[in-house]
């Protein structure tokens, strides 16, 4: 970015302090979206070693049986039941629902589309995460 | 680098420091920042500090300002990292012995606090901010378009906007995202879509149905977190949203 624009930049956008619960949520969407993409293409590598046969195969999935592994996948874990949830509530605004009705405002001006429904579904969609994460980490760990 | 100079007053209890950004595009390479120390009361806003400044240290420091009283949306600015008005943001409610305060992200720069606006009233212009209409209640036989409280009520809170700009510095798109129409542009783009009297719905659409217009919003909601009006932005824009994806009509 110059300085004539005086942009704020990719440095801003994930800034996710200033603004509350709600930039934390959009970070977190953002963040979990590129972990799943970053995910699904090694996904498509790993599901590619079927060609390598039955050995080549085995010797792969060893891989995420390791402790290493056992984490990634419980943070994708995590990613997934983040994106999703966050994802209907999301999609539920962009509709327009939840976001509040039109009206005169009152000092100190709280705005209505960061009601406490929003807010809920943002905690939730972080618990929710956290719980299946959980679960998923005392699954792999506890064989 | 960074300058230190004190106006305390005698008769003032409290001092703080203030931290001004200055930068002139045409003769720095880069912004610095000055501190002055300055003192304030209870009712004092930023505003009036940096008015001190100019008045007893530094009289070069371009600040825009105007009404003083958050009605002309000039003194938009970043203080303590959060965009806000200058003049209705008391010192004391800052809780914090520096004071910093900076040009408004996603603005080009004119000189220190003064930023250009042009962008921002040329995407206003562009969803066409009036009553979109063939007849007009100017002639001399025509009645006034009549309206109900309930159809006031859809639209009168995004009217309140004063376009200060701190939505737009605010937003996460706009960060990054030059040709985005931002949601100052959007949450009126509602105002006139909603407004009962208002025939250019269709035509207003068309115009923020654009890869760089409504789809852009993500719905961060920190436009509404900033607003020193009441507008909400965040809300406008889903429930326009909600016109175009056919939830409303």
């Amino acid at each position: 970015m110059t300085q004539d624009e005086h942009k704020e930049g990719i440095k801003g956008m994930v800034n996710p302090s200033r603004y509350g619960i709600e930039r934390v949520a959009y970070w977190l969407m953002r963040l979990s979206g590129l972990g799943l993409l970053a995910y699904f293409i090694g996904h498509i590598y790993e599901t590619s070693n079927i060609l390598r046969g039955r050995v080549g195969w085995n010797e792969f999935l060893e891989l995420t049986q390791t402790t290493e592994g056992h984490i990634l996948l419980a943070i994708v874990i995590a990613m997934c039941v983040f994106h999703t949830v966050n994802g209907i509530r999301v999609m539920l605004g962009h509709g327009g629902v939840g976001v509040g009705k039109p009206a005169r405002p009152d000092y100190p001006y709280d705005p209505a589309s960061q009601n406490y429904r929003h807010k809920i579904g943002i905690y939730s969609a972080i618990i929710l995460a956290a719980i299946a994460m959980m679960y998923g980490l005392a699954v792999m760990f506890g064989e | 680098m960074a300058q230190v100079s004190s106006i305390a007053d005698e008769q003032s209890s409290q001092s703080i420091t203030l931290r001004i950004a200055r930068y002139n595009p045409e003769k720095d390479n880069e912004r610095r920042f000055m501190e002055f120390n300055v003192p304030y009361e209870k009712w004092t806003t930023v505003l009036e500090a940096i008015l001190d400044v100019k008045k007893h240290f530094d009289h070069s420091v371009a600040v825009r300002y105007s009404c003083r009283q958050a009605t002309c949306g000039s003194c938009g600015m970043i203080i303590n990292g959060k965009p806000r008005l200058a003049c209705f943001t008391k010192i004391s409610e800052l809780d914090s012995n520096v004071v910093t305060v900076e040009p408004m992200n996603n603005f080009p720069i004119i000189r220190d606090l003064a930023v250009k606006f042009e962008r921002l009233f040329d995407t206003h212009h562009k969803i066409k901010p009036y009553l979109d209409r063939d007849d007009t209640e100017l002639t001399s036989d025509a009645k006034e378009f009549m309206q109900s409280p309930e159809e006031l009520e859809q639209y009168i809170q995004f009217a309140n906007c004063i376009k200060c700009g701190l939505c737009n510095s605010a937003c996460p798109t706009m960060a990054t995202d030059s040709s985005f129409v931002g949601p100052q542009a959007l949450a009126q783009a509602y105002r006139y879509v909603a407004d009962s009297r208002d025939k250019g719905k269709d035509s207003r659409l068309k115009i923020i149905d654009d890869s760089h217009g409504i789809w852009r919003c993500h719905f961060a909601g920190s436009c509404s977190q900033v607003c020193p009006k009441g507008v909400d932005p965040a809300m406008g824009i889903q429930l326009l949203r909600g016109y175009m994806l056919g939830f409303r009509s």
